[in-house]
């Protein structure tokens, strides 16, 4: 059992405020993913979970237990760097019996533990060798059995994949969420990757100038952003955001924006009556730009295509609708060509508006 | 291909053979010079660059008529003293400067290397009073302490460079893994740095080795010289140079040096470059 709750965390360098009054509770057992731009402080608010770097304010508990000023080693921890961080004049069954080596475990016992996580990571061979014999992938391999061997209380990752080539970080993706299920121990996991964040987090929590944005389920992330900062880091590829105005004509809601009029739905009209004639951010989703025949005004938007990028499965249009640009997911058998009219129907159930000054959901 | 090659010839091979002349031109005299007789040396019709009645004279008369073996003795004892000793210093020093973040580590690295641009020329004579007063005067334990007054920002400076390659993520990792700063230190930090410790050992080693100023100000008995003094306050008498010993003693002064070089030469170009490989 271990619950990780960060409180009011902050952390300065100097002028320079790199977590501000964070607050969050990891539940025992969860896989939490911490996400965000590089700089946004995510990694700097995982070294303060491990020890590595002081606090400037607030409290950690580890399991209601207020850790701020424990050292690392006492917090029963384990982390994976970035850059693996092996120790290069130690074999993998050195490296992976440094940590029970140093707190005094029986040879026995350390000597089947660390059999048994070289089992379950499938690197039973690679225990003579030094790490500079190992691959890229091996080495990953080897960090998280060094950690696993321990038995720690939570499990810390500071962006492990990163230094691998694309396929491999898919298979070590799926690996480490199997670990997870297969361990049932607390991860704190630290991305930059928002992909890696969707598929791998119970919950995620997306992180941007030392501030929370949102913390939540990867869908709910997806479907409800907070704000368009989460809108627009959540998603491949990105939300398309447009600049316009609400106008009340004809007893509807509408959406003007340069180029086209979109009619706003009923039920989410209600919610947004009192922006009528004020500037907002319209937000939709690539996914939810469908090609439609060009019907009723007010459905869908004119477009005209730029750009197309078949990926197989599917196809991504660069359109321009008058100056806006945007892109549209598009079935492969579309009939669209580059530089060809179109019309494209907003998905009306996941269209997002965003206030124009603090970019907050109006939804 | 030709021209690959006149390329090379004058790009590379020139310019090495210059300057391979220029540093190997004085070991070369100094080594004919040690065979020849006074008779050959002063003798200016003989080519100058050849040995014509080679001799072992010299090498006999340096071991017979001066305490050259004694000297060799001391100055090992200096050197090897004085470079284990700040080598140790060092080492907690570059590591304390580069790792342990306290309030005045950069302002202390900086003034490390300060110190070690004030000439000896300079600090001898203040040095001389603290040795004076410590009551070692003349005796070999001066220069095992006062050659750490120079070999320790030296090291210093080359093992902070060496510590900063080391990645940081290791020693969090060994802290996170259950390892006190001391235990990271010497089983982390030490092992890795190894090259770095070699070379800076090397070079502690040959500026002691070849160390001349201190030894001839703080040593006056002839049995307490090292070699470099022991050389020219024994060797040349008065205006008369005996070149032949002088040089035999020279050349035979330089080859545990040389030897250390190449025993660790492998090291000692890892240890330069810093490269650490992961």
């Amino acid at each position: 059992m271990a619950k990780v709750v960060m409180e009011k965390l902050n952390k300065h360098y100097g002028e320079v405020k790199a977590v501000k009054d964070f607050d969050l509770e990891v539940p025992d057992k969860e896989f939490m993913v911490l996400v965000g731009p590089s700089g946004c402080g995510k990694t700097t608010t995982l070294r303060m979970v491990a020890g590595l770097e002081d606090i400037t304010a607030g409290n950690i508990y580890i399991d209601d237990k207020i850790v701020n000023h424990l050292p690392p080693k006492d917090r029963d921890i384990a982390m994976v760097f970035q850059n693996y961080a092996l120790y290069p004049h130690m074999t993998v069954y050195q490296n992976m019996a440094f940590g029970l080596t140093l707190r005094k475990f029986p040879k026995e016992e350390i000597n089947q533990r660390v059999k048994e996580a070289a089992e379950v990571l499938n690197i039973g061979e690679l225990l003579a060798r030094k790490p500079k014999a190992l691959s890229g992938g091996q080495r990953q391999r080897v960090a998280v059995g060094r950690a696993i061997v321990r038995k720690p209380k939570v499990f810390l990752f500071d962006e492990p994949l990163s230094n691998l080539d694309a396929k491999l970080r898919v298979q070590m993706r799926v690996e480490l969420k199997k670990l997870h299920e297969r361990l049932q121990t607390t991860i704190i996991y630290v991305t930059h990757d928002q992909v890696e964040a969707m598929t791998m987090g119970d919950r995620i929590v997306v992180m941007k100038d030392g501030l929370k944005q949102q913390v939540g389920a990867p869908l709910e992330l997806y479907f409800h952003p907070a704000n368009k900062f989460v809108a627009g880091f959540i998603g491949s590829p990105a939300m398309n955001f447009v600049e316009g105005n609400f106008l009340s004509e004809q007893g509807g809601l509408f959406f003007q924006a340069e180029g086209f009029k979109l009619k706003i739905p009923e039920e989410k009209a209600a919610k947004l009556k009192s922006y009528t004639e004020k500037r907002v951010i319209f937000g939709i989703r690539p996914a939810d730009l469908p090609e439609a025949p060009c019907s009723v005004p007010g459905e869908t938007i004119d477009v005209v295509v730029e750009v197309m990028e078949p990926l197989g499965n599917e196809v991504f249009l660069d359109v321009k609708a008058g100056d806006q640009s945007l892109i549209a997911r598009a079935d492969p058998s579309t009939k669209a060509k580059p530089h060809a009219k179109l019309c494209l129907k907003p998905n009306p159930e996941n269209m997002n508006f965003f206030d124009i000054r603090d970019e907050r959901a109006l939804l | 291909m030709r021209e690959k090659f006149t390329e090379r010839l004058i790009k590379f091979y020139l310019p090495l053979c210059v300057f391979l002349f220029v540093l190997l031109f004085p070991f070369y005299w100094m080594f004919i010079t040690a065979f020849k007789s006074d008779m050959e040396l002063y003798n200016l019709k003989l080519n100058p660059f050849l040995i014509h009645q080679p001799t072992l004279r010299n090498v006999i008369m340096l071991f017979k008529e001066t305490l050259f073996n004694q000297w060799m003795l001391n100055t090992f004892f200096v050197s090897i003293l004085a470079t284990l000793l700040s080598l140790g210093a060092s080492l907690l020093a570059a590591y304390a400067i580069q790792r342990l973040r306290f309030r005045t580590s950069g302002t202390i690295g900086i003034s490390i290397f300060f110190s070690y641009l004030v000439p000896p020329t300079i600090l001898f004579i203040p040095l001389a009073t603290i040795i004076f007063e410590l009551k070692i005067w003349d005796s070999l334990w001066s220069l095992v302490l006062v050659y750490p007054t120079f070999l320790i920002p030296f090291c210093t400076w080359l093992l902070m460079g060496y510590f900063k390659s080391i990645p940081k993520e290791m020693e969090e990792c060994a802290m996170i893994d259950g390892a006190s700063r001391f235990r990271v230190f010497w089983q982390i930090v030490v092992p890795l740095a190894l090259p770095g410790i070699l070379s800076a050992g090397i070079f502690a080693f040959t500026l002691s080795w070849n160390e001349f100023l201190y030894a001839l100000t703080f040593i006056s008995t002839t049995t307490q010289k090292t070699v470099p003094v022991g050389l020219i306050t024994e060797l040349v008498r008065g205006d008369v140079y005996h070149w032949g010993p002088l040089m035999t003693g020279a050349l035979l002064a330089s080859v545990p040096v040389a030897l250390v070089y190449s025993f660790f030469v492998e090291h000692y170009v890892a240890g330069m470059t810093g490269a650490l490989k992961e």
